[in-house]
């Protein structure tokens, strides 16, 4: 079983290795957004992955944590892109309408 | 019994693995800003769904288990608003999406008569 | 007050579900916590609709269960995309959004972001400009097929339109 989770994982990494390389090549900002997006909730399924296979329980609770972070490291990075300010309220935010 | 759910639980590991490269592959390969949302969007919904199941399959009622189907909710519920927030945020940036069909199937033609 | 007791119970079930150590003290130290929550987000005016107890009802689990074998099947088209880049035919469409409560709009924009070779990029009254990967996902949503469910999970709610 512990082959079948190490190999799940190895597919994951690679998969987060392709997400860094469009983060590196961009073009724009925004692919570059995605692709860290992309490598954030693939981190939160390593991370169950490998609960998993060391058997430590505990941390799952590290992936949770991270579920929630990467959402809001995201909308803060998208914020931060769009007005140049995390302070500033903005006339039209990206969660208005 | 417990055999028969490990087998399970492998195949659905296996496939959330071979999901995630392809959507790995996608998120690569594909031409625009906004057909790449596409190819994240695989890897976020498919690759949780399975990998989460599987990983669920070998705890059995646990604690565990009750954590891991809160990081699916989570991430079923956050990734669709990240998604938006950056769909909506390219369009007000001005990146325009290919949404030509003629233009695509132009562009097709050309990319296809340069590899022959 | 009824909102604040719905959120409390939600709040209470995360913790139970999370912590998995129960000793007099954590319990107290969950109490204290849950009691802070409820009491800022009442002073930031943050407990709304989406803590209303009559948006749970049967149909929901019905719904998602749908949701996921749409899920599912999108998912396989757009990977056969991913694997083949020259079966890309993105496209924008308009669709209208005939709901008439905001948590009715907001499920069917995230419902079809969620489902792959769709994405919502702006939500206007009464109709959402989609972008899709490839004729068949447009398809599906053209036909609104997605939109009726969502309107038949709308009828379900006991005082549907109170929050519009």
């Amino acid at each position: 079983m512990n082959t079948v989770l190490v190999i799940a994982t190895l597919a994951v990494l690679a998969t987060m290795a392709l997400a860094l390389l469009r983060a590196l090549v961009g073009p724009t900002v925004y692919d570059r957004i995605v692709a860290v997006n992309v490598f954030g909730t693939k981190t939160v399924l390593v991370v169950a992955l490998i609960t998993y296979i060391t058997g430590h329980a505990d941390l799952i609770d590290v992936a949770l944590v991270y579920a929630l972070i990467n959402f809001i490291a995201i909308v803060t990075v998208l914020k931060l892109v769009k007005m140049g300010n995390l302070a500033e309220a903005g006339r039209r935010d990206i969660t208005d309408g | 019994m417990a055999e028969l759910l490990d087998v399970l639980s492998g195949i659905l590991l296996l496939a959330g693995g071979a999901f995630a490269i392809i959507g790995g592959i996608g998120l690569v390969r594909f031409p625009d800003f906004y057909t790449r949302l596409h190819a994240g969007g695989i890897t976020d919904t498919l690759t949780a769904l399975l990998i989460v199941g599987g990983l669920v399959l070998q705890s059995g009622f646990s604690l565990l288990t009750v954590k891991l189907l809160l990081i699916l909710l989570f991430l079923l519920f956050t990734t669709p608003t990240a998604t938006h927030a950056l769909a909506r945020a390219a369009m007000a940036d001005g990146l325009e999406p290919e949404g030509d069909a003629d233009r695509a199937a132009e562009r097709r033609d050309g990319a296809e008569s340069s590899n022959t | 007050m009824r909102y604040a007791a719905s959120l409390t119970t939600i709040l209470v079930l995360l913790w139970l579900g999370i912590s998995g150590v129960y000793k007099p003290l954590i319990l107290g130290l969950g109490v204290a916590s849950i009691a802070l929550v409820v009491w800022i987000s009442r002073r930031m005016d943050v407990v709304g609709v989406e803590h209303n107890p009559a948006l749970y009802s049967w149909r929901l689990p019905l719904y998602w269960g749908w949701l996921l074998w749409q899920i599912i099947v999108a998912n396989l088209q757009v990977a056969a995309c991913a694997l083949q880049p020259s079966r890309l035919r993105p496209s924008v469409v308009r669709v209208p959004v005939p709901h008439k409560t905001a948590v009715g709009k907001v499920t069917y924009a995230n419902s079809v972001t969620l489902t792959p070779g769709t994405v919502t990029l702006l939500l206007n009254p009464g109709e959402m400009t989609v972008h899709a990967l490839h004729p068949a996902s447009r398809e599906d949503l053209e036909s609104g097929a997605m939109a009726q469910r969502i309107l038949w999970l709308e009828a379900g709610r006991s005082d549907s339109g109170a929050d519009a």
